[in-house]
């Protein structure tokens, strides 16, 4: 077994780092505080991000990203999520895997323009009567002539205020399964702008600041078949074929907010002086700094693991899931602990420990629930012997 | 015109510093290493005179321990061609003293004929501030310290220098050696796609004997030990006593 890293891989994460601390830090307490990232900010931090080779770098070389293993692209991923949310997804974003699977059109009017931050995407799937269970959704879309007209409900999509387009899961039609009958699923490109699209403010909410959702709503939303990302009710086979390793991007930035968190927790464990020694020096902190480096290792471990075998394609569902479900509920405890080592002053907002812990707590609930995780765990499991 | 660059592996200019029990010197067993800040520098400017057509390959150089073509790789990811690492010692804790670096950068010169060699001023680590100096003397080439200021036309160079109390301009001809201070530039990012093709540059490994040099320490460490640390402050209670302070104790007024 191989544990080192390669010196591209050093340099990758020495690059992201000092760009995360030079170029977002400063800016994350207006944004923390203001709730809003300003345009000419992020044109201004984008602009610095393409030139360090920094934005699009999950895309491929040929369509000019940094052609990255997906080790590299999570020691990455790593850094950037060190950093308040908002700002590193807008100003260093990357763009969604899925508009590789486009047309040569499509790759020309939607992919091209999001790698030269022209454009931004968004994915909307979640309504809300389908989170979980997406194959319940009732957002829908209707075949007229060559057309498709598209009716229904989107919310919590994340970013689509600030997206150019979203790529949509629309119902399609129903087929019977095993299971019952279930619905069949059509991705589709919507511009804004088109007809009978609306993306209206969403809510607000605990983690990541700055951040936004929306709510999309789609009344006689007509679209040439030109649209369709994919094939016809092959929805779901785009997005596992094309929509890449999510789950471990998730897993990746948490990593690197409890690594911030975590060593928050040591200097001030360290410095911080009660009773005549460095608060460290006492047993109930002490134990705490070993247990949240132990289970910061062994998040990092399942996460480095799924890596390397995503890229030798032996990667399972499982071990995705573990990494995700690991390094999410990690997140949480290592933020919670920290803020109890600093006692009080890991409440205020001067320091990032008390945005960590709200941020934390999504992690949890997107990109599958803890819950779907271990589902997909124990699933494995169990069908091993039929069950 | 060729550029050559030496670089240093240095301990980071992050890393509280911890002495050696022994006092023998700093301890650098599983410390993060970078390159040197004002090496950094240097290669930026290299690659800056690149982009404006002015010098036509940039040649980085690394006198230490194998683990120095990390650092080289680091400049090649910047945008040099091609490394030299000189692999002069097997301890990361033996440092290869500045008349001997000179020797060795001496030889390199010779042998790859550049019109300019751009150095740090200095290392942070051991903060000597000679090898330019004395390369310089060995090959009888102009000088220029501390720059803040860079333009090279033919066969001169114009050289802004940051001295005590102010800048000094001067001009030096060429080929010459120039140190670079804090103020000259700010090095860029080794990019992404770029740190992706830095493997593929050259990177050709020398040793001392290649060029005939003795690195053997002529100077001997006595000691080294931790600066003395903040002693508390003391309140005063009046602006007169403060200036009394001043005046009869500090002596800064």
């Amino acid at each position: 077994m191989q544990f080192g890293l390669t010196e591209e891989q050093q340099m990758i994460v020495e690059t992201t780092r000092s760009f995360v601390e030079n170029e977002l830090y400063p800016h994350e307490m207006e944004v923390e505080r203001t709730g809003h990232l300003r345009m000419d900010l992020i044109k201004q931090v984008q602009a610095k991000a393409m030139q360090a080779g920094l934005y699009a770098a999950n895309m491929p070389a040929e369509v000019g990203g940094a052609g990255l293993d997906t080790l590299s692209w999570l020691l990455y991923e790593k850094e950037l999520g060190k950093a308040n949310y908002a700002l590193h997804w807008t100003c260093v974003a990357r763009p969604s895997n899925i508009l590789l699977a486009g047309t040569e059109e499509q790759r020309q009017k939607y992919l091209y323009p999001c790698i030269r931050g022209e454009k931004w995407d968004c994915l909307a799937m979640t309504e809300p009567g389908a989170g979980s269970d997406l194959r319940g959704m009732k957002a829908s879309a209707r075949q007229d002539g060559d057309d498709w007209v598209l009716n229904g409900t989107k919310h919590f999509i994340s970013h689509a205020d600030l997206a150019d387009f979203a790529i949509c899961f629309m119902a399609s039609g129903e087929e019977d399964t095993p299971r019952g009958r279930k619905k069949l699923i059509t991705a589709f490109f919507v511009d804004k702008g088109t007809p009978g699209f609306t993306v209206r403010d969403g809510y607000r909410n605990v983690s990541h600041r700055g951040y936004t959702n929306a709510i999309l709503e789609f009344d006689n939303c007509r679209l040439p078949k030109s649209q369709i990302l994919g094939e016809v009710h092959k929805g779901f086979e785009v997005a596992n074929a094309w929509l890449g390793a999510t789950r471990l991007q998730v897993a990746a930035t948490c990593l690197g907010r409890a690594e911030r968190a975590l060593a928050h927790a040591v200097q001030y464990a360290a410095e911080r002086q009660q009773f005549g020694q460095a608060i460290g020096k006492f047993q109930g902190i002490s134990f705490k700094l070993a247990d949240m480096a132990m289970e910061l290792k062994a998040a990092e471990l399942l996460t480095w693991e799924a890596a390397w075998k995503f890229d030798q394609g032996t990667v399972t569902e499982a071990d995705m899931s573990m990494a995700k479900l690991k390094a999410t509920e990690v997140l949480a405890f290592i933020a919670d602990e920290a803020i109890q080592i600093h006692g009080g002053m890991g409440l205020m907002d001067d320091l990032p420990l008390e945005r960590i812990w709200r941020d934390a707590r999504v992690e949890r609930i997107w990109e599958g629930t803890s819950e779907i995780q271990r589902h997909i765990i124990s699933r494995q499991m169990l069908r091993a012997f039929g069950a | 015109m060729k550029v050559l660059v030496p670089v240093k592996r240095v301990i980071d200019y992050n890393v509280k510093v911890r002495v050696k029990a022994d006092g023998s010197g700093v301890d650098l067993a599983n410390v993060k290493m970078s390159m040197n800040p004002f090496d950094e520098i240097a290669v930026e400017e290299a690659i800056r005179l690149k982009e404006k057509g002015i010098a036509t390959e940039i040649v980085v150089v690394s006198i230490g321990v194998k683990q120095a073509q990390e650092t080289l790789r680091t400049a090649l990811a910047m945008g040099a061609d091609r490394a030299i690492l000189i692999e002069a010692a097997a301890d990361v804790h033996t440092d290869i003293e500045p008349l001997a670096v000179a020797k060795l950068l001496a030889g390199v010169v010779k042998e790859e004929g550049p019109g300019l060699v751009l150095c740090g001023k200095q290392a942070i680590d051991n903060d000597m501030n000679a090898t330019g100096q004395m390369l310089s003397a060995l090959l009888g080439w102009s000088q220029a310290t501390f720059a803040s200021e860079l333009a090279v036309s033919g066969d001169a160079a114009t050289v802004t220098r940051e001295v005590d109390g102010g800048l000094q301009t001067i001009t030096v001809k060429m080929p010459a050696i120039v140190t670079v201070d804090l103020r000259l530039n700010e090095p860029r990012y080794a990019s992404l796609p770029n740190i992706m093709k830095a493997k593929a540059k050259p990177l050709a490994t020398k040793t001392p004997a290649d060029y005939g040099v003795d690195v053997a320490p002529r100077l001997s460490v006595v000691k080294t030990v931790e600066p003395a640390g903040r002693k508390a402050g003391v309140k005063v209670s009046s602006i007169e006593e403060l200036i009394a302070k001043l005046k009869d104790e500090a002596g800064v007024i």
